[in-house]
Formats: structure tokens, C-alpha cells, sequence
């Protein structure tokens, strides 16, 4: 039973982080907030990209060698064919090739 | 109508292969804690966050106290926040959907509306299928991992990368897409500068508030610029 509580409890913080802009600015907006509105989806995505890699391992430059060398093909890749389907499939076969069986 | 729900399924594509893959990994790992279908179901329907999600799994198993629950939540999901804001002026004024959208916007869903070209679509249309597309992708695989368990023959290490390689793709599209890359620079300095420092469960809050001002200080400065 306490399991269930617990993902309640999971569930709820979850959808009041997700409610609370809207419900904080939803009848007047601040104008920095607007402002805020028009730049964040754009930085963001920068602090996504680097939440990503928080688990890679710099400990040396070996380790970080699959997601140095995959990220570097998905730049090139994408710069190059403007396709995300391609580049999305085509670099996370060429990374999990890379952790599977180069850099193990 | 039509257009609508078959672009918003062309790009949930994008996305499928991560959320069924990572999904399964969800499943998995709960059925190797002991929680069975039930949960690995009711919190791929009600949390619908994947890295909350596997870090539930932890806290489940200990099991851990209510308000640390809360509070672990609390982190790992505080960056929504800045999903919201973003989408405030988009979701805003919807009609149908609109509490299903907002619920339903993850890193992944966040990431492709944000960037999305809506000429000649219907934003309700749009953005309601691309969610429901997303969730139901992420919901199958959350049941699939419970399902099958250990037994699955492949070896899928490495597959979360898929995740990296969206967002990554969504960062260059913006940048040729705006001519001011000014914010993008200093949120990539300040994100790798945070993580460095506060480390990889602390580094999201503070590298958020570090966003936030500068920001208020780049309006400010390029505000008594312009005058």
C-alpha cells in the first residue's frame, strides 16, 4: 500500500511543477516572464544537452571517447543532411557500437 | 485536422525509439526490485517523467519517507518549470486538451514543440496527438519491460544516447534558426560551469537560478544599450 502512496506523492509534485507557470501567469503576465518565455525554450535545450552527459566519465579522456566521438558525428551529421530522423537513429547505433564493444 | 495528426506523428517518430527502449529499462529494473506491472504501469500513466521515474525505483525499494520523496521529486523535475514558462504564450490560449498538454510536457514532447514550424497547422490538433503519440509510446514500453523482465536477448546498453542525440539535434536547428546566440553560449558556460561544481544530482537548481539572472542582467544591459 505505502508503494502506491509514494507514487501518488511522485505523481502530484510532478504535475504541480509542471501546472505552476500556468497557473502563476496565466491571467497577467509579467513583462520579464514573457521575456523569459521567448529565450527559455532556446536555453534550455543547452541545459538539457549537458544534463545528458552528467553521467559520462571524465576521469580520463579514454572513458568520454564514445560520447566525444558520437556527439561530434551527430553535429557533423545534422549540420550536413538537416534529416533527425537519420541523424538520431544513425549516432545512437554508432554509440552503443561504440560502449558495446570498442571502449568497454 | 488530418495534416495535423499525421505531422505530429511523423515527429513523434523521433521519439519513439527512446521512449519504448528506455521504457522497457524502467520495466525491467522494477520487475528486479519486485514491483510488477501494476506500479511500473500507474507510474508510466501518472508521472510520466523518465529520469523521475528511474530514480522511483530506488525510492521505492528502500522504501523512503514521504517528505524525501517529495523533496527527490522536487529536484529531478524542478527544470519543468522552465518547459512552462516557455510555453506559456502557446498553450495559453488553447481551448481543447489543454490540461492533458501541460501534464503531458516531458523533456522529449518540450523539445520538439518548442522549435516546431506551425504554418498551415492546427496548434489544438497538433500539440494534443504529438502528447498522446509520446505518452502512449512511453506507456508501452514501461508495461513491455515489466512483461518481459530479463529475457530480453539484445543488448540495448547505450540506447539512452538516442535522448542526447534529440535534444543535441533541437539545439542546432535553433541555432540556425536565430540570429542571437548570446543566451544559448552563456546557458551552455553556465550548465557545464554548475555541473562541474555542484555535481550531477545537485547541479540542475543552481545552474537554473544562474540562468534566470543572467538573463535579467543580459535585458538589462542590452535595455540601456538600446537607449
Amino acid at each position: 500500500m505505502n508503494s502506491y502512496v509514494l507514487i501518488a506523492v511522485m505523481a502530484l509534485t510532478t504535475i504541480a511543477i509542471r501546472f505552476a507557470p500556468f497557473l502563476l501567469f496565466s491571467k497577467k503576465t509579467p513583462p520579464f516572464i514573457l521575456y523569459l518565455g521567448s529565450v527559455l525554450p532556446y536555453c534550455t535545450m543547452a541545459m538539457l544537452v549537458v544534463f545528458c552527459f552528467r553521467d559520462t566519465d571524465t576521469s580520463s579522456l579514454y572513458s568520454c571517447m564514445p560520447e566525444i566521438l558520437a556527439g561530434i558525428y551527430a553535429i557533423l551529421l545534422q549540420k550536413w543532411r538537416h534529416s533527425s530522423s537519420l541523424t538520431i537513429v544513425s549516432a545512437t547505433v554508432l554509440y552503443m557500437l561504440l560502449v558495446q564493444r570498442v571502449y568497454r | 485536422m488530418k495534416k495535423s495528426v499525421k505531422e505530429a506523428l511523423k515527429d513523434s517518430l523521433m521519439i519513439m525509439p527512446g521512449y519504448i527502449v528506455l521504457g522497457i529499462g524502467f520495466g525491467v529494473l522494477m520487475k528486479s526490485k519486485g514491483f510488477g506491472l501494476l506500479h511500473s504501469f500507474l507510474m508510466a500513466v501518472f508521472i510520466y517523467a523518465g529520469s523521475m521515474q528511474y530514480v522511483g525505483v530506488e525510492l521505492l525499494a528502500l522504501p523512503a519517507g514521504y517528505l524525501n520523496v517529495f523533496l527527490m521529486t522536487l529536484t529531478v523535475n524542478i527544470r519543468h518549470l522552465f518547459y512552462g514558462i516557455g510555453m506559456l504564450s502557446r498553450y495559453k490560449a488553447l481551448k481543447r486538451h489543454k490540461i492533458y498538454d501541460i501534464f503531458a510536457l516531458t523533456d522529449e514532447t518540450f523539445s520538439v514543440v518548442c522549435s516546431k514550424n506551425m504554418k498551415g497547422l492546427n496548434r489544438e490538433d497538433y500539440y494534443f496527438f504529438l502528447s498522446l503519440f509520446d505518452h502512449l509510446y512511453w506507456i508501452t514500453g514501461c508495461v513491455l519491460g515489466s512483461i518481459l523482465g530479463n529475457i530480453l536477448p539484445v543488448d540495448l546498453t547505450g540506447i539512452e544516447f538516442s535522448m542526447t542525440v534529440l535534444f543535441l539535434v533541437i539545439v542546432i536547428d535553433q541555432w540556425e534558426k536565430n540570429k542571437d546566440h548570446l543566451p544559448v553560449i552563456l546557458s551552455f558556460a553556465i550548465s557545464i560551469a554548475c555541473l562541474a561544481y555542484f555535481g550531477r544530482d545537485k547541479f540542475l537548481m543552481p545552474c537554473m537560478v544562474l540562468i534566470i539572472a543572467m538573463l535579467f542582467v543580459l535585458r538589462k544591459i542590452r535595455g540601456v544599450l538600446h537607449e
